[in-house]
């Protein structure tokens, strides 16, 4: 079984069509992995997809980098 | 064919203009699931699709019923895949002169023909997205624009779907998906034959075409806009009258 950074890097490169050597854990979506609004959106979706939970809406604003989403998952699932 | 190996999801598909898009889309080779509000016009959907000699069947959905439509979907992904063709065409009308104009008739119309579009969109969006190709059409119709006494309730839920589609175009434009409107003027189906000889003598004089359109001229325009060749079409709606409006 991957691990939960594994499991998000790997959406995050599905996702933006970035290569994983791209992908650090301080990686910010929208300034270094050149996300737009509709590609954070659909990383959301995609989050809560793999690991079955739902992320509302105020808390997915504040997801703005690999790590961000890496401590959400782990607090949360 | 065009549209082969493609899952189209058309409401309202027992009769009219509904019946005439999904046999125009399966004439595309598309695998076309209709909508009907019952399981005899499901069945009837089926039977119509299989004697065209095309992939695809019908099931039951009331667009008005939101957990109806998740179910449809469902089923629909399961049997058939996503869809990446979604046709909204189920629609009603409840006429009467604002005055007269009952709540129930104005919710019941805003709901069938307008948060329909909203419900059913959002559910397909997210397959389009991750096929990167995508192609939502609404029926809308030339009252949206004209106005027309007696359909307050109708003339806002198609206007509402022409602005609703303008936006959808404009957020899912990069993700190879396209919203547009098709607006038929008066058609010779149901819905028009409900009217009065009065009404259709009044009629044919604003129709410079001098005749009612056909469900198939209708449909031509949808399957035009479904295939590969519209795919910098978006955001437009596409009037289908005989010349009586034009915008």
């Amino acid at each position: 079984m991957s691990t939960v950074e594994e499991r998000v890097k790997k959406i995050v490169c599905e996702q933006l069509g970035v290569k994983e050597s791209e992908v650090q854990n301080t990686s910010s979506f929208v300034e270094d992995l050149g996300a737009d609004s509709l590609d954070t959106v659909e990383l959301v979706m995609a989050l809560e997809e793999e690991f079955e939970t739902e992320i509302p809406d105020e808390e997915a604003e504040k997801l703005a980098s690999v790590q961000d989403a890496i401590d959400y998952i782990v607090a949360h699932t | 064919m065009s549209l082969e190996g493609k899952t189209a999801l058309v409401t309202g598909a027992t009769r009219g203009i509904g019946k005439a898009v999904a046999r125009a889309l399966a004439e595309q080779g598309a695998t076309v699931v209709g909508t009907a509000t019952s399981e005899a016009g499901a069945e009837s959907i089926s039977a119509d699709i299989k004697a065209a000699g095309a992939k695809g069947f019908g099931i039951v959905m009331n667009v008005a019923d939101p957990a109806s439509i998740d179910a449809g979907l469902k089923e629909v992904s399961e049997k058939a895949g996503a869809p990446v063709i979604l046709v909204n065409n189920a629609g009603i009308t409840r006429d009467n002169l604002l005055m007269r104009l009952k709540d129930d008739d104005w919710s019941s119309v805003i709901e069938t023909n307008l948060s329909s579009v909203y419900r059913t969109s959002k559910a397909v969006l997210r397959g389009m997205a991750k096929a990167r190709w995508g192609r939502v059409i609404n029926i809308s119709s030339v009252v949206a624009g004209m106005g027309n006494p007696g359909q307050a309730n109708y003339c806002a839920a198609k206007a509402g779907v022409e602005g609703f589609t303008r936006s959808l175009a404009k957020e899912m434009s990069n993700r190879g998906i396209t919203a547009n409107c098709v607006a038929p003027g008066f058609i010779d189906t149901d819905m028009t034959r409900k009217l009065d000889d009065k009404q259709r003598e009044a009629m044919m004089e604003v129709i410079p075409a001098g005749r009612l359109g056909e469900p198939e001229e209708v449909a031509a325009v949808v399957a035009f806009l479904a295939s590969e060749a519209a795919g910098y079409v978006t955001g437009e709606t596409i009037h289908v009258n005989g010349g009586m409006y034009m915008g």
